[in-house]
């Protein structure tokens, strides 16, 4: 697809569903962050779920010989299928081995992904799905749009039509949910008493005993296992954990971050065979006990080799809660039917598409993760999801074809990538070495990137969006300014390094130089070296292996000055957010812990001076100035937004901040045409959030660069308020 | 049992379900009267105080009596104090099916069966669900339920899906 009619495509899905899901997706997400923030177990609990499921995980094997033993002692039967087709073989044979016509099923994402009612339908049976979101997906003869909401993209006046239509009423239904409900609830009801066979999935299986947990809220999973003689129980191999109270942590959270609700309305522990009667509406006879029928179906379908590959086991954690999507901005202005693959969508569904589809049918997708780290705090097992999404990003780039345009940068860029990578992402990714580049002449460089000619063919060969305008280069790096420069404090205790991270050092001295001036001023002697970019830009293209080259370069640049305790300060909150995460994995334990250790976010530091007797009114202050803040998506993940606020509000400034986190920019991601319009579609809930008038500030570069395009007017750094020369 | 703990319970229960009522032996079939709708259903409630057999409650109903019955009576094993949850047992009495197909539910919960939380409550599922697969008998299988059920599939919260639509509860205190 080109970039076009990839943009033509999230536009036609935006308008179509976007509306539905936004409203629904925030909603959700809103109610979990409130439910997360009035429980506190949680983050203990998140421990214990994390560490069952290594474990677990770790000793699969075992669980599945464990769990064999303990179904079949219960009277019941498991198979492990490899695939989709032997899965599904399996399951028509169990429908053939009962005489069975007719299958209800409860929702089960693990059976989309096989594909299963279309392979039952094409054998000649009848299949009906009881979740009311899976019913209407099925009527529509659509995919779902959301792990635990397949219907979340379609309103009740939608639903009515569809139903009005499809059932060609005498009487049509209103746009009220409650009618709407009850039809739906009135015709599943009668499948579900005329069914032979009843299929439900399973949230966790329990290895020791044999019991299947499932999670639900409308009670047709309850009805759909117990109400036919036969359970046909689907899942994939990931489900199973070791023992009955292992359930409990999991329990406790599933709900809890996937729509916000303290526990799941009916949480089943089922040991089948069950000694509950089943029902036999047509004779109106109770099944006899011993009749009843239990098959475990256990799916591989990938994830054993899942399993084997170090950088998407994690994939293996997740419980499906959905919370991922719902935190979102992207999903939540498109949807599942833009952020899908084959079956799973949104957040960590790269990881399971990659993992299960291959590699291809993540690719529409993966672009759509801007790495803002919203929904990590989220999961209930601490999957690092966008890194997930970096690792799937990666693969694919290694994958593809070699691009036309190459030659252009090849050349250019010192990069550690293969030669086929998409050239706006190889543009993107090495955007150090061009700053560089146009440093030595800022002036020229930036009449060329000015011209309208230039931009029309920055938009149609490298894909930048024509409608922004670039960031201009300095006249002079901050790097050079500094260097030029007496430093204040000589003899002082405290010893700073001042980050000049890429956007800072060639885009916004001004910014260093605030932050350079306020730190003296609160009495630290500070340096500005030359320091290699972070790697964020190349990690943010998927290029991990340019990243951990920039990680390298930079501990080697910073670790003299860490050796002589000097604590390095970092202004732009998404390469603090790389020391303090990302370089986990890209440096060596010891580099990591120093460097992580020893950097602090601009306004951290600040409030830590303060906080050790550094005073306030040696910067100028306010009398009570009204100002809005937005903070940066990874700042706000890291927990550090707080003290911009509270250094702020010292300094004498009545401070409004913004409860949306992401801007939508998200680094390069709203500079690409196929994403513009997406990003200001995210950004449009953030511009609600702005005052008509009056100063907005914002940490991070690119919150600042989308709040100028939305607004006029620009959001310089929260430093610059504080800055003793307030050339702001 | 302290009064705290049931109290704790009524406080959370009413959260979700439409009634929660205090009542003890001498009074449990007038309190059990006031919360039927007729026709009503019930599983044997096997507790040593209190039965469904003097009340209008059929404990031994057709098939076809799912379908048609208004009020299904079944028995909490445990309550959760601090989720207003209650359990309820796969038996052969059909405790599942009864608190499942009619529209209102009523929940008979012994006072003594009120544990603190989810933890508390998984330490007695754990030993109930080894000895039923060690004996043959009931105890393995069961469903926490808290509140009616409910969707938002059709655009906003609806209570009365699959499951009931009205919950009450009935502590049976000594
Ligand atoms: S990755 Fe985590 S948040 Fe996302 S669906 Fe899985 S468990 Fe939920």
């Amino acid at each position: 697809m080109s970039r076009s009619e990839k943009a033509a495509e999230i536009r036609r899905i935006m308008g179509v569903d976007g509306e539905n899901i936004g409203k629904n997706a925030r909603n959700l997400s809103d109610n979990a962050s409130d439910a997360i923030a009035a429980f506190d177990s949680y983050e203990e609990l998140r421990a214990e779920t994390r560490r069952i499921k290594e474990e677990a995980i770790a000793s699969l094997p075992e669980r599945i010989e464990e769990v064999t033993e303990a179904v079949e002692e219960n009277g019941g039967h498991v198979y492990v299928a490899q695939d989709a087709e032997d899965a599904n073989r399996y399951i028509e044979g169990v429908m053939d081995e009962q005489d069975a016509e007719h299958l209800v099923k409860s929702k089960s994402m693990t059976t989309e992904e096989l594909e299963l009612n279309h392979h039952l339908e094409g054998a000649g049976y009848e299949v009906t799905e009881t979740d009311l979101g899976e019913f209407v997906i099925q009527v529509a003869d659509e995919t779902p749009s959301h792990l635990i909401a397949p219907a979340m993209h379609r309103s009740p006046p939608d639903i009515a039509e569809l139903f009005n239509e499809y059932f060609d009423l005498d009487e049509p239904l209103s746009e009220d949910p409650h009618e709407l409900t009850e039809f739906a609830r009135e015709r599943v009801g009668e499948r579900i008493r005329e069914a032979d066979v009843g299929l439900t999935g399973a949230n966790f299986v329990v290895t020791e005993t044999g019991t299947i947990s499932i999670v639900t809220n409308e009670g047709n999973a309850r009805k759909t296992a117990v109400t036919p003689p036969t359970h046909v129980a689907v899942t994939g191999i990931e489900k199973l954990i070791p023992t009955v109270s292992d359930l409990r942590p999991f329990l406790e959270l599933i709900a809890r971050t996937g729509t916000g609700q303290e526990i799941g309305a009916y949480l089943t522990l089922l040991t089948p065979p069950v000694e509950t009667p089943s029902l036999d509406f047509d004779t109106g006879e109770y099944g006899q006990p011993d009749d009843r029928e239990f098959h475990l179906v256990l799916i591989d379908n990938g994830r054993m080799a899942m399993r084997e590959d170090d950088q998407l086991r994690e994939t293996l954690y997740c419980i499906r809660c959905g919370a991922c999507s719902n935190a979102c901005a992207n999903f939540q202005s498109v949807g599942g039917h833009a952020f899908g693959g084959e079956t799973y969508s949104g957040g960590i569904g790269t990881g399971w598409e990659a993992g299960v589809h291959g590699l291809d049918s993540a690719a529409d997708m993966n672009d759509l993760c801007t790495g803002c780290s919203q929904c990590v705090n989220k999961c209930p097992v601490k999957i690092d999801i966008p890194w997930i999404n970096t690792v799937v990003r990666d693969r694919l780039n290694r994958s593809n074809e070699s691009e036309s345009f190459d030659f252009l940068v090849d050349g250019l860029t010192p990069d550690a990538e293969p030669e086929g990578l998409d050239v706006q992402k190889r543009l993107f990714g090495n955007i150090e070495t061009f700053a560089k580049l146009g440093s030595i002449a800022p002036g020229l460089s930036n009449a060329a990137i000015e011209s309208s000619a230039v931009q029309r063919l920055l938009d149609r060969f490298v894909g930048i969006d024509s409608r922004r305008s670039l960031p201009t280069l300095a006249d002079e790096t901050l790097v050079e300014w500094a260097a030029g420069r007496r430093r204040a404090n000589p003899d002082s205790d405290r010893e700073a390094v001042l980050y000049p991270d890429l956007y800072t050092n060639y885009f916004s001295p001004e910014r260093g130089k605030a932050a350079v001036r306020v730190l003296e001023a609160l009495g630290v002697a500070v340096r500005v070296p030359a320091v290699p970019e972070s790697g964020r830009a190349p990690l943010s293209q998927g290029m991990i292996d340019t990243a951990d080259e920039k990680a390298s370069a930079v501990y080697a640049a910073l670790a003299e000055h860490l050796d002589a305790d000097r604590d390095i300060v970092v202004v732009e909150p998404s390469d603090l957010a790389m020391f303090r995460t990302e370089y986990e994995r890209l440096l060596p334990e010891r580099s990591y812990s120093r460097l992580s250790d020893g950097s602090y976010e601009l306004f951290e530091y600040v409030y830590g001076l303060l906080e050790n007797g550094a005073k306030i009114d040696t910067l100028p202050t306010a009398v009570d100035e009204e100002i809005t803040y937005h903070s940066h998506c990874q700042q706000r993940t890291l927990g550090l937004d707080a003290y911009t606020t509270e250094v702020l509000d010292r300094a004498g400034y009545d401070v409004s901040t913004t409860d949306i986190e992401c801007c939508g920019m998200a680094g390069s991601f709203g500079y690409k045409s196929e994403y513009y319009e997406l990003s200001m579609d995210v950004g449009s809930r953030l511009d609600e959030q702005l005052p008509d008038s009056g100063p907005v500030v914002a940490s991070g570069t690119s919150c600042g660069e989308q709040i100028a395009a939305l607004t006029a007017d620009g959001a310089p750094h929260p430093i610059r308020l504080l800055d003793p020369r307030q050339s702001r | 049992m302290s009064m705290d703990l049931v109290a704790q319970f009524a406080d959370s229960a009413l959260e979700t379900v439409d009634s929660c009522t205090r009542t003890d032996v001498a009074g449990f079939e007038e309190a059990l009267s006031e919360r039927l709708v007729e026709p009503a259903i019930g599983a044997p409630l096997t507790l040593e105080s209190v039965t469904l057999e003097d009340t209008a409650v059929d404990t031994d109903p057709s098939v076809e009596d799912f379908r048609t019955a208004q009020t299904g009576v079944a028995r909490a094993e445990v309550g959760l104090a601090n989720y207003g949850t209650i359990s309820i047992e796969s038996r052969a009495g059909g405790d599942e099916l009864v608190s499942l197909y009619p529209p209102r539910h009523v929940v008979v919960l012994d006072a003594a069966d009120i544990v603190p939380d989810l933890a508390a409550a998984f330490d007695r599922f754990e030993s109930a669900i080894r000895d039923a697969r060690e004996s043959g008998g009931p105890g393995a299988s069961r469903v926490l339920a808290t509140g009616p059920s409910a969707t938002a599939d059709m655009g906003e919260l609806v209570e009365g899906v699959h499951g009931p639509k009205e919950v009450h509860v009935l502590v049976v205190e000594q």
